[in-house]
């Protein structure tokens, strides 16, 4: 039995005075999943407030012992990520391809161009390499490296098994790793 | 050749929080109360304290006297003073310990209901150690803006959390304890519990003393400074203005900064 998530005791117990503290404590796990998923922060906004929504209504017409057994942010991350893929479907379109332009967002300070480039490297180039990998392990990367789930959780909002997610992720790393290497404005192509 | 920041921890770096805005947004489509601040019942130096906090910090005290200890009405205070419900909830870290000492340099407060200038004078406030005050004029030349002393009594007035930011330790430069937003018998009460003799101090104004020296240091300090107090009072000397101690070759403290300045 995995430990009792304190949270889902209590809104087991009272859903409405509860659910506030939830969002503050799952906030961050849900939007950074949504943001990374879906590659726009408007889209991220309303997917991850969806999320919650959704979760919201589906608490309410569960029982209190189904509550309490909840793994929340685990569950809160499989709710964003079917939200996601059923708003692709409903498009009728594969994932949009991503404007290389995001990567031009992470601010840049002050330290001039070198600075800049080293900055545009350590996130913005690693963002937009990161958009490119394909979905699986997209999403494994970034529940395991970005949201920091442990697999148990990846594997649970994948709904696959633990083996699986661990194996999307690495590749997804080792992909990431070659095209960093190859795409390095610093270095240029080997 | 630079090194190549580590991919993990640039990954982690991605990791992002949710826009301004966007709990309340939440809440709101859901139909549900916004998420209030926390608050406790505690025993202040002198009477109980209501005391409301959030995740930032301590944003607001009252004196539970003042709202007859009913938490439902400190409730309606918060609220109408800054847009949030209360509920009870465990005490932040550090609140006993700052209202033990009088010292709350330590604990975190959110004042972002305050304006720069307001917040800059509480700060300067936090400072003064318990058992010693400072005048209005001291605090107003200390954050730099010497002219603006009826702006800092009226910052100190709308101080959101009392007691523990320590307004009641500023006064009168003439002497007097002056007014206190809980009532002027709470400030005196306040400052007795910390040891400081209120009546002396008040005394010693009036007979036009407001800067003591001590002949063996020939430093001068206020009256309630820590070194001041330790001065025999073979060796203590007296002076009406900080003008004159420097004439006769004192060098002002370098804790209490009683400075040079002609006094109000």
């Amino acid at each position: 039995m995995p430990p009792e998530d304190h949270l889902a005791v209590r809104a087991a117990v009272d859903l409405d005075g509860t659910f506030p503290d939830l969002l503050a404590a799952h906030g961050a796990a849900v939007f950074t999943t949504a943001l990374r998923v879906s590659r726009q922060p408007a889209d991220a906004e309303d997917l991850a407030s969806e999320t919650f929504v959704r979760a919201y209504r589906a608490m309410q017409g569960y029982a209190p012992e189904r509550i309490r057994g909840l793994r929340l942010r685990p569950w809160l991350v499989t709710i964003t990520l079917n939200l996601w893929r059923n708003q692709l479907r409903t498009a009728g379109r594969s994932p949009r391809s991503v404007a290389l332009g995001a990567a031009d967002e992470p601010a840049t300070g002050d330290g001039g161009p070198e600075q800049a480039v080293l900055d545009h490297r350590s996130n913005g180039w690693v963002e937009a390499c990161l958009d490119t990998l394909p979905d699986p392990q997209r999403q494994a990367v970034v529940l395991r490296h970005v949201v920091g789930l442990p697999y148990a959780e990846v594997a649970e909002a994948m709904a696959c098994p633990v083996g699986t997610a661990k194996s999307h992720a690495s590749r997804g790393l080792a992909s990431l790793r070659r095209r960093l290497a190859v795409n390095d404005p610093l270095e240029g192509p080997p | 050749m630079t090194t190549r920041p580590d991919l993990l921890t640039s990954l982690r770096s991605l990791r992002a929080t949710p826009p301004e805005g966007f709990d309340e947004g939440v809440l709101t489509r859901l139909g549900l109360e916004p998420a209030g601040d926390g608050y406790v019942l505690v025993d202040g130096p002198t009477e109980p304290l209501f005391v409301a906090f959030g995740p930032e910090g301590v944003n607001h005290v009252l004196a539970a006297r003042t709202v007859d200890g009913d938490p439902g009405r400190f409730a309606e205070a918060h609220r109408a003073r800054f847009g949030r419900g209360l509920r009870p909830a465990p005490a932040p870290t550090g609140l006993a310990a700052a209202l033990r000492t009088g010292k709350a340099g330590r604990l975190a407060f959110d004042l972002r209901g305050a304006t720069e200038f307001e917040r800059a004078v509480l700060r300067k406030a936090l400072e003064i150690p318990p058992g010693e005050v400072r005048p209005y004029a001291w605090v107003a030349r200390e954050i730099g803006r010497p002219r603006a002393v009826r702006a800092v009594g009226t910052a100190l007035g709308r101080n959101p959390v009392p007691v523990l930011i320590p307004c009641h330790r500023v006064v009168r430069a003439d002497g007097a304890i002056g007014e206190y937003v809980f009532g002027a018998p709470m400030k005196r009460a306040l400052l007795g519990a910390e040891h400081l003799d209120v009546d002396g101090n008040e005394q010693l104004a009036r007979t036009g003393v407001h800067f003591v020296g001590s002949d063996t240091t020939h430093a001068f300090c206020f009256p309630s400074c820590r070194h001041a107090r330790r001065i025999t009072d073979r060796h203590r000397v007296a002076f009406r203005t900080a003008e004159r101690a420097v004439e006769a070759g004192y060098r002002p403290c370098a804790d209490c900064r009683p400075g040079e300045a002609r006094t109000a």
